[in-house]
């Protein structure tokens, strides 16, 4: 009796369930969007799926970015990829080199016949991710850069004028002194220590972080990250440390909480996380520039991105395709960007979206979210600063952070741990040339 | 006459055992086979191209001295956490086991963190010594101690070793008491009588009579340390600083799992088979002939 009480209701769900499965293509999207985020990539879900009644986007959160990406590796593997998958800046180099597993942006929108103009989205952001015969490879969706942001009622206790933030490390010294003896715990702060005291930094002092212009004209790079430069800013920070002035606090984000919660009088993080600190901090703050050398010559140059592109799996229908290419579409219209922008912290991709936002007056009444696209336009990009393609640089930025740590942690001069770094670097740079030859 | 059943079939009982082989051989041998095939190849992250490279997966670890420090991590971390485990769950035994009134609570609760997962003891841990909110951090900063173990290795290895032996001291708790409750209340009466103190009844009696117990403890415990400490790590240092944290199991995890270098992970796991073959080995041949049954 229960059985077939059970089997009844199986079989209404299934005739319930069945129509909408079958007039609807669903379109798989792996994501690694968290907390507000994740709420507002459900959003532009929803929004997609009530524009139009032939697909049905189901966006899924997958973990962390490296997480999700391996996923998307593994479901590749046993011949079940999602339609569209989410990869950060780091994972670049690895998508780019499988063929045959990837279907190009550019193809993909040629096939389903969808109108599409590269030259309309943000060129400091296309650049990383296009290939050299001019293809844009994959989507760009969430791109931020490396900014500086101040406390200012912090600034105000130490007798700082907090509207005169430090513009050189000199000046940023002097700064994280005077908060220290105002009795500040923990006067300066980072988020991702790879990203910014490195990889930004390189950009932003027009330094090669690799040889082949960072990687982009080629597999066959080296590291060149124990330059004078790159020891003379680690030795500084880990000088900072010694003196108070700085605290390490991880790997990740976890310096954006220390900021927001008004431990941490500066931070330099992603510009994405300005949402968060509006949100959450209950002081005054600032986003600027970062900080740079004055004695190093051409600084400041400009900053690069970081973040994630979209990128389409192979082995798909061509209907599902179809529907993929529509969604990018909806994706750019510049509402849906400014949007994402204003809500987000991270930049615009199309160059409609920025004028759009710019002519509503958003920037005048929020500063700080305009930072990054001026950070990254401060310059024309040069070879050193258009971006960076390192192979297993998963691994490549782990190792970074771990000669890091040992640099702060009094373990290693600076000049050891960079030569160490780079050594080590190569050797992931030449195991990756090997298996993509 | 000895009355014994017998199969006579020659071959039911190879189909009652074929479950138990299958299983054994699909979920056991065929990954472990799989991932020594994998430690002589080198391949793309998404297996579009593979090829074979003899030993240098092999060639390319040794030659990496952070791999070899992990070696060393390792060893102290599975001494420390297995030692101190020991240590702690053989005193908080002997105290319950000569507790009366309440006894079964004291036993219930000491039982009790067994039941957290590796993950979550991790993530309470890494609660209390949070770098910037933990309320032991708080106390440290109080007396002066610059308690940042997300910079400082010594710091970190010190909470990973703590939150992986909390976990553990229930399950050793457990067989001590057992252990010591077989042991017959005549045999330390009878110390007693002698004029043996407590100290000298532990060590003279108690201990030696445990000590199948402790060694199968031993075992057990170094097996836990190495393999399902993954936990433990992966939730709060993640291998770090510096690697300071990065046990063995940790490091093939991450550079298979989240660095997609599947020839160095095999490699790295096909070490690690050869490293858990060893200590059975060395455990059952040589440690084992000193204990009394």
């Amino acid at each position: 009796m229960r059985i077939k009480t059970l089997a009844a209701a199986l079989a209404a769900a299934g005739l319930l369930a069945a129509p909408a499965a079958f007039a609807q293509t669903e379109i798989q999207w792996w994501h690694s969007m968290s907390g507000q985020h994740n709420d507002k990539i459900n959003e532009i879900a929803k929004g997609f799926n009530a524009s139009q009644t032939e697909y049905k986007l189901m966006p899924v959160y997958k973990g962390s970015y490296p997480e999700s990406m391996t996923a998307a590796i593994a479901a590749f593997r046993a011949g079940n990829p999602p339609h569209i998958v989410q990869v950060f800046e780091v994972g670049t180099a690895t998508m780019m080199a499988a063929k045959g597993a990837i279907k190009p942006v550019t193809q993909l929108m040629k096939d389903a016949g969808e109108p599409f103009n590269p030259k309309a989205y943000l060129p400091a952001v296309t650049g990383y991710y296009t290939d050299n015969r001019g293809n844009m490879l994959s989507m760009p969706f969430n791109s931020s850069s490396a900014i500086f942001y101040i406390n200012k009622d912090a600034f105000k206790k130490a007798g700082l004028d907090p509207n005169k933030p430090p513009k050189t490390w000199k000046e940023f010294a002097v700064a994280a002194g005077k908060l220290k003896a105002s009795g500040q715990a923990c006067a300066y702060t980072t988020g991702w220590p790879s990203w910014v005291h490195i990889e930004n930094f390189s950009a932003w002092h027009n330094v090669p972080i690799g040889t082949k212009e960072n990687g982009m004209a080629g597999i066959d790079t080296t590291f060149q990250i124990n330059s004078p430069a790159h020891v003379k800013h680690v030795a500084m920070l880990a000088d900072f440390a010694k003196n108070g002035w700085f605290t390490y606090s991880g790997r990740r984000q976890e310096g954006e909480d220390r900021f927001i919660s008004g431990e941490c009088g500066m931070l330099t993080s992603s510009s994405s996380a300005i949402g968060k600190i509006r949100k959450g901090a209950k002081f005054e703050f600032s986003a600027h520039f970062l900080p740079y050398h004055d004695d190093i010559k051409g600084a400041p140059q400009n900053s690069i991105i970081g973040g994630a592109t979209l990128w389409v799996m192979s082995g798909k229908k061509a209907a599902d395709y179809k529907g993929v290419a529509k969604f990018f579409s909806y994706l750019s219209r510049p509402e849906v960007q400014m949007d994402w922008h204003t809500s987000t912290g991270y930049v615009p991709i199309t160059l409609a979206a920025y004028e759009m936002t710019k002519k509503s007056g958003y920037y005048e009444k929020n500063p700080g979210v305009d930072v990054a696209i001026h950070q990254l336009n401060n310059k024309a990009p040069t070879a050193n600063s258009k971006g960076l393609r390192f192979g297993g640089f998963v691994q490549g930025r782990e190792v970074f952070e771990e000669e890091m740590e040992s640099v702060l942690q009094g373990k290693k001069p600076a000049k050891a741990a960079m030569d160490d770094a780079v050594k080590r670097g190569n050797v992931i740079l030449r195991k990756f040339e090997a298996a993509n030859k | 006459m000895e009355k014994r059943v017998v199969f006579r079939s020659a071959w039911l009982p190879y189909a009652l055992l074929a479950p138990q082989i299958a299983v054994t051989l699909v979920f056991f041998f065929w990954p472990a086979g799989q991932a020594i095939w994998y430690s002589f190849q080198l391949q793309d992250a998404f297996g579009l191209k593979t090829q074979f490279v003899g030993l240098e997966n092999f060639r390319a670890l040794f030659n990496d001295p952070h791999y070899l420090a992990s070696f060393r991590i390792t060893a102290l971390f599975s001494f420390l956490v297995a030692i101190s485990g020991i240590a702690i769950a053989l005193l908080l035994a002997t105290m319950a086991d000569r507790v009366i009134r309440g006894a079964l609570a004291y036993r219930t609760l000491l039982i009790w963190p067994y039941a957290v997962a590796p993950a979550v003891a991790g993530v309470l841990w890494a609660f209390l010594f949070a770098p910037s909110i933990g309320i032991v951090t708080y106390v440290l900063k109080k007396n002066g101690v610059d308690w940042n173990w997300v910079l400082q290795g010594d710091q970190a290895m010190l909470l990973v070793v703590i939150a992986s032996t909390w976990k553990q001291v229930s399950y050793n708790f457990l067989f001590f008491l057992a252990g010591l409750q077989s042991i017959p209340r005549s045999l330390i009466e009878a110390a007693a009588i002698d004029g043996a103190g407590p100290g000298r009844r532990f060590w003279t009696i108690v201990f030696p009579l445990l000590s199948p117990t402790t060694f199968f403890l031993l075992v057990v415990n170094i097996v836990y340390a190495f393999f399902d400490t993954f936990g433990v790590i992966d939730a709060t240092t993640q291998g770090g600083p510096a690697g300071a944290t990065q046990i063995l199991v940790y490091k093939a995890y991450y550079d298979g799992v989240k660095a997609a270098d599947l020839g160095g992970s095999s490699a790295q796991s096909a070490i690690l088979m050869l490293i858990v073959i060893a200590l059975t080995v060395v455990q059952f041949r040589f440690v084992e002939r000193k204990v009394q049954y």
